[in-house]
């Protein structure tokens, strides 16, 4: 018996020595990084004074490996100011910000990629900072007003806006149209011609997916708010949002037949993928990839889709794939453009976070990061030469143009239970089970909070 | 002494290991050293340090959140405001919570009941077969596999590509149904089927656990009862109705109530092939997708006090159960 002890005590310390190696081998690599950026101009930093030895944590939805370039750029940053930031990245980031908000462990800085989202941290957790007079001055110097409104809750602004990307795009062939002879529609009405045109010559012209995990649903939600826009404007939008006009309207319902009339039509849908349910059941990274085989033709998804393509595809006006605006519907409204973005929030009010929002919120890590490549902000001092891709340059000329209307993402903006709940599993229902519209409307009308 | 946090070189790690070693042999010497010195005890500290941690973590892990679940259920959204049954009403009169119910209840029935069911006709089937080691091997193996894995397998057998030229299946079941001459299904986006599509996946795993237990009741049946049986003409079917079901009655009970109750908490099975769309979701997931995805910890707690009172009656029926059987014993 004591023999077998001993025994036993050796392959414990073994095994808490092997442990030890690992933790020490794990620990060993990584931390001292190339100085890449070597000579940097650290005049636009002078007023953020010296942060030596302070540290920021910054906590985000974006993982490895594309969260590189916003490590990269905050490079400049710690450089001049001596502060160090420290990036956390978390799949589960939706539910974990508020969970550790909640529980007083919550990071220096989140971006937050919906202002339902803001507007919970706010309500429920009390843990947000109001934004500095830097941040504000910053905002309203290189930002919209809207992109203020969204980062404001209950009449007090928060968050800085930082990324953005447009979402009312229709991702085409110009290959496959010059071969066929079509043009890239102007109006609506043209690109259902464009579409019957297609069907006439034996294809389907539109593919869609809707399958997003959980969040299964929120395309087709965009969709719904990319037609509001066209069809009311605006101003309907923003009552509809808000439910100062409730879900089952008729002029929601006339909006969702609209949208139906493309997605589940089977004439139309669903190119290369199977019938009308192949839409939900097709995740909305794989809906596009129909169009480089010619077996689609229209895809209506949003800027970042282009990070999609198979590597080797040519995105541009003469490559394998390109986007055009959605068109409008209405003449009155002029170009609505629907686009989404994430906000920098503050849960510290230390000199170094708040330093570090204001640098977020600034022009400079704007170009910063866009040079990184492949992300645009919405900040008007951003330099469309910093700007990578042809759609990355489209879509900073959208959101720069002075006659564009731009709204953001609506069910971002919804409370959580209908923004990111019945709105997504009812369309996901419309969809899948064939669900008539007046019951998906009422569905969610009665789901919307009193 | 920053080394030991922030080992940079080959020699400083070493000491660290070494350090670590030395550190480990230290403590458990105090523990032995403790151990081995006979020393007069009261009883009440002996019953204290055994029980109190254990208590203590109970009560503080399982009796207080519990507690507080309870009664966060009848608080609003951000447990700020009472509202009385409000979250009940709403869990039971709304459609899409109805669905909910509906399906978990669904689970509840089928899952336990096909599990034993396959369970029991493979061990009789296999038992004392040339191959029982080898057939127990196989309904076993999915055991091994986590609720994720076995997900992420079974989503790809279901799999679906569209029935048009060039486009070829990737997933068994569909390619089995063209091989048919059938056209490929969307098992998991139509409802109300989809639902037994992903039971299926549970009840793979579990047939495993059931076929193992009721073997070991079915060996455990004295031989002279099943010598007397035949002696008295029974075979087959009305051996297996008349001697084994009865004789493993209390075996039988305990694997139904202990199934059931991993089936009332499903969730990775239900999260990883579906995500709870398409009219998939159950109790578990509802109450995640409540509490975290849209914050309602309202719901989310009212959905759990549910889950709670639904368990509670086969946890009681289960205990009566054991201890019928050991009294017997």
């Amino acid at each position: 018996m004591a023999n077998r002890l001993a025994c036993r005590g050796i392959t414990a310390t073994v095994g808490v020595a092997v442990l030890t190696l690992g933790a020490v081998a794990c620990g060993g690599t990584g931390s001292t990084t190339a100085d890449q950026a070597a000579n940097v101009d650290c005049k636009p930093y002078k007023k953020y004074g010296d942060l030596s030895g302070k540290q920021i944590t910054v906590y985000t939805s974006i993982v490895a490996p594309e969260d590189q370039p916003h490590i990269n750029s905050y490079k400049p940053f710690e450089q001049c100011t001596g502060a160090k930031v420290v990036y956390e990245g978390s799949k589960e980031f939706e539910a974990q910000v508020v969970v550790r908000a909640k529980s007083g462990n919550a990071p220096d800085i989140a971006y937050v990629p919906q202002p339902g989202l803001l507007q919970t941290l706010v309500r429920d957790t009390k843990a947000v900072k109001p934004a500095s007079k830097g941040v504000v001055d910053n905002v309203d110097k290189y930002f919209g007003k809207d992109w203020k409104s969204y980062g404001t809750v209950d009449g007090a602004f928060y968050a800085a806006p930082i990324g953005a990307n447009v979402k009312s795009f229709v991702w085409y062939s110009p290959k496959q149209f010059a071969k066929k002879g079509y043009q890239v529609p102007q109006t609506w009405d043209d690109m259902i011609a464009l579409s019957d045109q297609i069907v006439k010559d034996g294809g389907k012209p539109w593919c869609a997916g809707i399958g997003s995990g959980e969040a299964t649903g929120w395309p087709a939600t965009d969709w719904m708010e990319d037609v509001m826009l066209r069809m009311y404007g605006p101003d309907v939008y923003n009552q509809w949002v808000t439910h100062k006009i409730p879900f089952n309207d008729p002029k929601v319902a006339a909006v969702l037949a609209k949208v139906g009339s493309i997605l589940k039509n089977p004439d139309y849908v669903n190119g290369g993928l199977g019938d009308v349910t192949s839409v939900a059941s097709t995740t909305f990274q794989d809906a596009g990839l129909p169009i480089l085989d010619g077996t689609c033709f229209l895809h209506r998804q949003a800027s970042f889709y282009q990070a999609n393509w198979p590597e080797g595809t040519k995105v541009g006006k003469d490559g394998d794939v390109y986007a055009f605006y959605l068109p409008p519907i209405n003449k009155k409204f002029g170009k609505p453009v629907l686009g989404g973005g994430e906000f920098a929030v503050a849960f510290s009010d230390r000199p170094e976070v708040v330093a570090f929002q204001e640098f977020l919120s600034s022009p400079e890590w704007a170009n910063l990061k866009a040079k990184e490549g492949n992300w645009i902000s919405a900040n008007t001092g951003l330099d469309i030469a910093n700007v990578d891709t042809p759609v990355n340059k489209l879509s900073v000329q959208l959101l720069q143009d002075p006659n564009a209307v731009f709204r953001f993402d609506g069910s971002d903006l919804m409370p959580g239970e209908v923004g990111a709940g019945s709105f997504w599993t009812e369309m996901t229902n419309w969809i899948a089970n064939n669900k008539p519209d007046k019951q998906v409307l009422n569905a969610i009308e009665r789901s919307w909070p009193k | 002494m920053s080394w030991i946090l922030d080992a940079s070189t080959t020699g400083e790690k070493l000491l660290v290991m070494a350090f670590a070693i030395v550190l480990f042999a230290a403590v458990m010497a105090i523990i032995l050293f403790a151990v081995d010195r006979p020393r007069r005890v009261p009883n009440w500290l002996i019953a204290l340090a055994f029980c109190g941690p254990a208590g203590l973590m109970l009560g503080f892990g399982l009796i207080y959140p519990g507690l507080r679940t309870i009664y966060q259920s009848f608080f609003d959204r951000t447990s700020t405001g009472f509202v009385g049954v409000d979250n009940y009403l709403t869990i039971f009169t709304q459609e899409g919570f109805q669905i909910v119910l509906r399906n978990t209840f669904v689970w509840l029935l089928v899952v336990p009941l096909a599990s034993t069911l396959i369970g029991l006709v493979y061990a009789v089937l296999v038992d004392r077969t040339r191959f029982e080691a080898l057939a127990k091997g196989l309904i076993f193996l999915p055991m091994a596999i986590s609720m994720v894995g076995a997900g992420i397998i079974w989503k790809f057998v279901y799999e679906f590509r569209p029935d048009q030229q060039g486009v070829h299946q990737i997933g068994l079941a569909n390619q089995i149904r063209v091989w048919l001459g059938m056209d490929p299904h969307q098992f998991l986006i139509t409802a109300p089927w989809n639902t037994f599509f992903l039971l299926i996946v549970m009840i793979w795993i579990q047939a495993g656990f059931a076929m193992t237990v009721l073997s070991a009741a079915i060996k455990a049946i004295p031989d002279d009862i099943v010598e007397a049986a035949r002696i008295d003409g029974a075979t087959g079917i009305r051996l297996f109705r008349h001697v084994t079901v009865p004789a493993i009655r209390p075996a039988l009970v305990v694997v139904v109530t202990t199934i059931a109750m991993g089936t009332l908490k499903i969730f990775d099975i239900v999260r990883t092939m579906t995500g709870g769309q398409f009219g998939t979701s159950v109790v578990a997931n509802e109450f995640y997708m409540q509490s975290f995805r849209q914050f309602n910890a309202g719901i989310g707690a009212a959905l759990a006090v549910v889950l709670f009172i639904l368990v509670i009656p086969i946890v009681i029926y289960n205990i009566r159960q054991l201890r019928l059987s050991e009294e017997i014993r």
